[in-house]
């Protein structure tokens, strides 16, 4: 089998052939540490997905995924799988940055959970995948170590925050990645690159060893080039533990059983509400158009598609312009250069608080220092009523309006993101502009349900990637993944190959 | 406007501990007095809706009162700025005497 044909299976096919012992884990991860040695560099013009890579960690990871294999006895149905790790997330083995100079080349002491898990199922460790710093925006831009590229055109962004989870699935880099999604940061990466992003149910995957950005919030969810995949992921990295104090006892749905069902193509009895806010000025006409074609199809695999109105969602986006950044002052306040991390002006001539002073002002990036700012500013004594206590009012409107849709609805669908990826530089110094990136996705952050993305096509107008966001009551992820199975078979592939060639990139060797 | 000015700003800088430029100060005064002026607009919902601020109905998740591991010290130190005799070296405390 050719290393270019591996980098192209779906995870659950690789699973099969692995398992099958057709290939070797060992073979599969070879060829995708061959793939990113063609396409992610030169970091000023490659993909740019990966901060790290851990090409011998990964390799012994593979081969001991082959010997229980061998022995009859693969840890998990992904066993053996490659897979690569937003750089927010723990790892003892690896450098974890968060795309921060605060961070550089920091050791975390402990994994985060979900590492913990996948390592335990035997998927195998690429490295580390780039991010806007700590998670702040939709671009990657804003990482401190250069963005990542969109692979289907190097000029444009991949999305962000999890550009590069995104763009490395994308790419053929590899067939999983986990991402994190505040605001819509799995999501939108997934809609821009024609990849599926999943934001589980909040307090259903473990946030244990995710540097925290905006807690109530931050939710760790699967990246994938299908939804059968993803659905694999969700299963190995979801349920209660013990060391996060939100994680959910809820047993976790059953989203692997509900993306087969769905894969059978019907959706009889399903009915799918088309929020009508998220529509008309500032849409691109090929999304709006692509989204379209998405209601004809699932009107064709008999889901009665109606339109609902949720009045409040207007508020999302200055609700959560408030409570995220409120969340992220406080959060950040532990990167203060005395336990780890960077210290700057530890001179003898300087106090401990102008050593803090030094060290964020040198550690931290333009937006990362806007957001703690804004979220001093809205937690003052003189606008903390007006401002976080008014955001947090919005939210019980939002939850509010989820509420009364999911009564009559069984999930919502609307565009994932209003355009097609956006060059790059386009909106880098206007944060309000790229900050519209995540209108569609911040509801369902707000109000803690789940919510994923699925390919939905190219737009007429530039060709590029669209997103279907499928929206699903809290606890209730495995009808987003019905749908969006049902819909991603009855689409068919499209006539633009499964991962972009990227010939001009790859190195002569 | 929201009316953050320049001054507001170094305000807000030196209570989160960003000892930020000049050239900054100009860059970021526009930009936040722009984005706290469009996130106002929640100010238009009425007071009597309650707030929300977590989206989890558990309260007071204890687990048992029992001992169990956690980080050796070294580990815990080993990606320490500065560490002398077992513990972080951190810098004067401002007013004290050296």
């Amino acid at each position: 089998m050719s290393a270019s044909e591996l980098i192209s299976l779906d995870a659950a096919e690789l699973a099969r052939r692995i398992h099958a012992r057709e290939v070797s884990s060992a073979e599969v991860t070879r060829a995708h540490l061959e793939r990113i040695e063609a396409v992610d560099g030169p970091a000023e013009s490659g993909v740019h997905a990966f901060l790290h890579l851990d090409a011998e960690g990964a390799l012994a990871a593979a081969e001991a995924a082959d010997r229980a294999i061998a022995d009859g006895a693969p840890a998990s149905p992904l066993a053996g799988v490659p897979i690569a790790l937003k750089d927010n997330l723990t790892t003892t083995d690896m450098p974890t940055t968060a795309a921060s100079r605060i961070l550089e080349g920091w050791r975390p002491p402990y994994d985060a959970t979900v590492v913990a898990r996948l390592r335990a199922a035997g998927l195998v460790p690429l490295g580390k995948t780039n991010l806007d710093e700590f998670a702040m925006g939709s671009s990657t831009e804003n990482s401190a170590f250069g963005p990542s590229r969109n692979p289907w055109d190097l000029t444009r962004i991949p999305g962000g925050s999890g550009g590069g989870s995104s763009s490395a699935v994308a790419a053929g880099e590899t067939p999983l990645a986990l991402g994190s999604d505040t605001g819509g940061s799995i999501r939108q990466p997934g809609a821009v690159t024609g990849t599926v992003g999943v934001k589980p149910t909040y307090g259903t995957v473990s946030r244990y060893g995710l540097i925290a950005f905006s807690s109530s919030l931050d939710q760790i969810g699967p990246c994938a080039r299908s939804v059968l995949d993803a659905a694999l992921l969700h299963e190995v990295i979801g349920g209660q533990d013990g060391n996060d104090q939100t994680s959910v006892s809820a047993p976790l749905p059953p989203v692997v059983e509900a993306a087969q069902a769905g894969a059978r193509g019907d959706l009889a009895g399903v009915r799918i509400g088309v929020v009508s806010e998220f529509s008309g000025e500032g849409y691109q006409p090929g999304v709006l158009g692509a989204f379209t074609d998405a209601v004809r199809v699932l009107g064709e695999l008999g889901a009665e598609v109606v339109e609902v109105s949720c009045p409040s969602f207007g508020y999302a986006l200055p609700a959560y312009y408030l409570i995220a950044p409120s969340e992220a002052s406080s959060n950040l306040a532990r990167f203060d250069a005395m336990r780890y991390g960077l210290r700057v002006g530890d001179d003898g001539g300087h106090a401990a608080d102008e050593v803090m002073s030094l060290t964020r002002e040198a550690g931290f990036g333009a937006e990362v220092k806007r957001r703690i700012m804004i979220g001093t500013h809205a937690l003052s004594a003189g606008s903390y009523d007006a401002l976080y206590g008014k955001a947090q009012k919005a939210r019980t409107l939002i939850v509010r309006d989820f509420t009364a849709a999911f009564e009559t609805c069984d999930v919502l669908i609307s565009p994932t993101t209003p355009t097609t990826a956006f060059p790059i530089g386009e909106r880098a110094d206007d944060p309000l502009a790229m900050y519209l990136a995540d209108l569609c996705t911040i509801p369902s952050n707000l109000a803690g349900n789940a919510a994923l993305s699925v390919p939905c096509g190219r737009s007429a107008d530039d060709g590029l990637p669209v997103g279907l966001q499928i929206m699903a009551p809290a606890l209730a992820d495995d009808r987003a993944y019905r749908v969006a199975a049902a819909y991603e078979v009855a689409r068919g592939a499209d006539t633009a190959p499964r991962i972009p060639e990227l010939r001009a990139l790859e190195t002569t060797r | 406007m929201s009316d953050i000015t320049r001054d507001d700003v170094a305000h807000l800088a030196r209570l989160a501990r960003l000892a930020v430029s000049d050239a900054e100060l100009d860059m970021f005064s526009g930009q936040i007095d722009a984005i706290v002026d469009t996130v106002s607009r929640v100010g238009e919902i009425p007071d009597d809706v309650p707030p929300t601020a977590q989206v989890v109905p558990q309260t007071n998740v204890l687990r048992p009162d029992a001992t169990e591991p956690s980080l050796r010290r070294d580990v815990a130190l080993a990606e320490a700025p500065a560490a002398e005799e077992g513990r972080f070296r951190v810098p004067r405390i401002l007013g004290e005497e050296l």
